[in-house]
């Protein structure tokens, strides 16, 4: 049987149920015992006084020995469980009246006080009470020996209905305790499955140390989990940084490399020259992109796990960025205009994300619509949300799905000459999820695409 | 002289002497059929009825009905190794000192579990019938005298009329009848009266007899004017057919005597004694043995009449079987019977 596997749940049941079984047969046994020897003392002392009431009453006479036997004391003798009864009187060396073979003590007792034993007698098994005294005879002292002997069913009887009532006691312990061991093995895995619940509920990026509360018996568990935790967390922060300063490091030759390429690609006549000059221009220009998306995209994942949210103002961080693409947008001849931005649209987030988010959406606007067109950013807010509606008249998405798009350097097939690194939708995504807002890419009707984000409303 | 034998022989009952002594024998039912061995100390003729209905249930059986005194039962189950399927008597305390010495074999039945507590002795001796045993008198004999209605009354009334009653008052003889040594114990056990009585009965010449039935036989030949402790069943059935017989259960107290019957331990056919035994218990099929004076076994003792006074069936019995007992109670006995 797996021990190392299975379920803790039934090892505890049948556990505590092997602890319920043992418990009712040691009551039972017990009991039993107890009673046979409390019913046994009891019988004893009513047989000893009995023995000794009748040895009381010899009397020496003329004739030899009076002997009284009692009729009630009889009667009495036999009415625990109808018992049988025996008994012989010696007097000197010889029997004078009773059952002449009834077994004798091992030791004449001394006294009246009576001596117990347990002897085979005829059919059974018979307890037996002896008492010893001397009469005078004539002018002679005399021993006397009565003996009186019972069977003992009634104290059977006694003892074994007691032990019955406590075996039934104990087997009800039993029963009660297979509900109750469920019940208890239960509420004891309830804090595992709660902070199992806890850990399993939080979002894929959530790395913080478990702080649930827990039993002590579970702290090494959370210790060791917590550790795990931290060790990842490290190991990708890490790995964060790594990745921005190997952007950084990579940006800098590269813009090197493009002016350098810029001159060369004026001062040479050569058309073969310029054609290979004008597509490492276009190569770094990729490198470039994707280095300082690479790097955006570290920052926004390093921001969202360390995420301090403030009140910013949608409207303001659109202006920043349609001044900021103001250059871009101008060489292209396409117009950029921000709208519904007249009045204060508050939301909550971080104001670098937000931005970056912005700049990818109007990035791609511009990128993928033809020269002397317009780009328009729509503000909104409606439903406890703030929106942003970002609108081209470029050349829509070729029914590529958004899914599809916002993967990692994805790119769509409406890309043709147009450089990027596909992963500008993945850090919109990115920072939607963390500031817990929506987003909606879409083709419109009319032609062009509509890009639609929505944050909740400070 | 005879009873002092008699007791001698009681005394020394490891010696064998003879063969116990038996009344009646009859063999009931086809021949040449396995036999149910009964030994019992009812007569024949009463008992007859019971063992043909059983036989009539049970066609593939015959049945031996041996009949003798208490004393011959007790001495044959006791010293003679005697094998029947079912012993029967009227010796309360000799049937309770056999099973007390394990003469008797366990029975368990509906029937035998059915019986109230205080007529059976565990699972080994059960009770079949209840009877009183009451004082007879001739109306002839008692012209002009009330009758007695309790012990006191009789002794005085004795007392009275020496003349009338000398020579014509009967009762068991303790020595040689088991069913009176029981009788004069249980009176003895009840009351100081008894030894009043006893002497003014020996004063009187009291008659002593073996059996109920020839003490009721010397009231109808008008030999006897009073006869004490009768068996009821012989009293219920002998007073119907006669205008001179009267039967008084005396009011101080009246004792009653419980018939009891057990499967003895060496029975041959120990699953057919159990099945007559159980017979003779169930309502229905028992009721012919309980015709005649001996009264239903009632559940509760308290359902009897007041005076009645039922012997119970416990160890007590064994007390006046013990042979010191005994012999002191029957010394006694007969110094009451010898006056000058
Ligand atoms: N406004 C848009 N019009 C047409 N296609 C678009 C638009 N926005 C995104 N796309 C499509 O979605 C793809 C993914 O966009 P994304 O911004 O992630 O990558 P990119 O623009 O190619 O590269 P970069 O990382 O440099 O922005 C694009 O390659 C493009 O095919
Ligand atoms: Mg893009």
């Amino acid at each position: 049987m797996g021990l190392q596997s299975g379920s803790l749940r039934a090892r505890l049941v049948l556990q505590l149920l092997v602890v319920a079984a043992v418990l009712a047969v040691l009551l039972f046994f017990t009991v039993r015992y107890t009673a046979d020897r409390a019913a046994e003392a009891t019988q004893d002392a009513i047989l000893g006084a009995a023995t000794t009431s009748v040895a009381e009453q010899l009397r020496a006479t003329e004739e030899g020995v009076e002997i009284d036997l009692a009729y009630s004391t009889f009667s009495m003798l036999g009415a625990i469980g109808q018992d049988r009864l025996f008994y012989r009187i010696d007097i000197g060396n010889s029997t004078v009246t009773g059952y002449d073979d009834l077994p004798l003590p091992e030791q004449r007792p001394t006294s009246l006080a009576a001596e117990f034993y347990t002897a085979p007698y005829l059919d059974t098994k018979i307890r037996i009470s002896a008492v010893s005294r001397t009469i005078v005879v004539g002018t002679s002292p005399v021993p006397v020996l009565v003996m009186i002997g019972q069977t003992r069913q009634g104290q059977a009887a006694i003892a074994g209905a007691l032990a019955n009532r406590a075996a039934l006691l104990g087997f009800g312990f039993f029963v009660l305790a297979v509900p109750l061991s469920l019940l208890s093995a239960g509420s004891i895995f309830n804090p595992i499955n709660r902070l199992a619940e806890a850990v399993g509920r939080r979002g894929p990026r959530d790395l913080r140390a478990v702080r649930h509360p827990t039993p002590r018996e579970l702290a090494p568990l959370v210790a060791a989990l917590n550790g795990f935790v931290s060790r990842l967390r490290g190991a990708l922060s890490q790995t964060e940084t790594f990745i921005a300063e190997a952007a950084h490091h990579i940006r800098t030759p590269l813009s090197t490399v493009r002016t350098e390429a810029e001159i060369a690609l004026r001062q040479s006549d050569n058309e073969a020259t310029r054609i290979r000059l004008r597509s490492m221009i276009r190569g770094v220009e990729e490198s470039a992109r994707s280095a300082s998306q690479l790097l955006d995209h570290a920052m926004v994942l390093y921001r969202s796990d360390q995420l301090e949210m403030v009140e910013v103002d949608m409207g303001q961080a659109a202006r920043n960025v349609a001044r900021a693409f103001g250059p871009t947008a101008e060489l292209k001849e396409v117009s950029l205009i921000v709208l519904g931005d007249d009045r204060p649209l508050p939301t909550r987030g971080d104001p670098l994300l937000i931005e970056a988010a912005l700049r990818n959406l109007v990035d791609n606007a511009i990128k993928y619509s033809p020269e002397e067109t317009e780009v328009c950013i729509a503000l909104s807010q409606g439903n406890g949300m703030v929106k942003v509606r970002v609108c081209d008249q470029g050349r829509g998405l070729s029914g590529a799905s958004m899914e599809q798009l916002a993967q990692r350097f994805s790119r769509g097939g409406n890309v043709s000459d147009v450089v990027g690194s596909g992963l500008g939708l993945t850090i919109v995504t990115e920072v939607i999820a963390a500031l817990g807002g929506e987003f909606l890419l879409e083709e419109q009707a009319t032609g062009g695409t509509c890009a639609n984000m929505s944050l909740p409303q400070h | 002289m005879r009873q002092y034998v008699i007791a001698a022989a009681l005394m020394c009952c490891a010696t064998r002497v003879e063969a116990y002594e038996i009344e009646d024998e009859r063999l009931f039912g086809p021949p040449n059929m396995p036999v149910i061995s009964v030994l019992s100390t009812t007569d024949t003729d009463v008992f007859a009825p019971v063992i043909e209905a059983f036989l009539a249930a049970h066609p593939d059986h015959a049945l031996r009905y041996v009949a003798a005194s208490s004393q011959e039962v007790f001495r044959a189950m006791r010293d003679e190794d005697a094998q029947f399927d079912l012993v029967i008597s009227s010796a309360m305390d000799l049937q309770m000192k056999l099973a007390n010495d394990g003469f008797a074999a366990p029975i368990v039945s509906a029937q035998t579990q059915a019986l109230p507590p205080w007529t059976k002795w565990r699972d080994r001796l059960f009770g079949f019938a209840l009877e009183p045993v009451v004082l007879m008198a001739s109306k002839k004999a008692m012209q002009g005298l009330v009758l007695p209605r309790t012990r006191r009354d009789l002794i005085d009334l004795l007392r009275a009329n020496p003349d009338r009653f000398n020579g014509r008052i009967a009762t068991y003889d303790p020595n040689i009848s088991g069913a009176g040594y029981l009788f004069a114990t249980q009176d003895a056990r009840q009351t100081d009266a008894f030894w009043r009585l006893a002497e003014v009965m020996g004063r009187l010449n009291a008659q002593l007899y073996c059996c109920s039935g020839e003490m009721i036989t010397g009231l109808e030949n008008n030999e006897l004017a009073l006869a004490y402790n009768i068996v009821g069943s012989y009293a219920f059935t002998r007073v119907q057919g006669s205008d001179d017989l009267v039967v008084i259960e005396l009011e101080d107290f009246t004792v009653a005597l419980v018939r009891t019957a057990f499967v003895p331990r060496n029975a041959e056919r120990p699953q057919m004694g159990a099945e007559l035994l159980d017979f003779m218990l169930s309502k229905t099929d028992g009721q012919t043995t309980r015709s005649g004076g001996a009264a239903l076994l009632p559940r509760e003792q308290a359902a009897l009449p007041p005076h009645v006074r039922p012997i119970r069936l416990d160890p007590g019995l064994l007390v006046y079987l013990d042979r010191i007992k005994r012999a002191n109670f029957l010394a006694e006995w007969n110094a009451a019977m010898t006056q000058p």
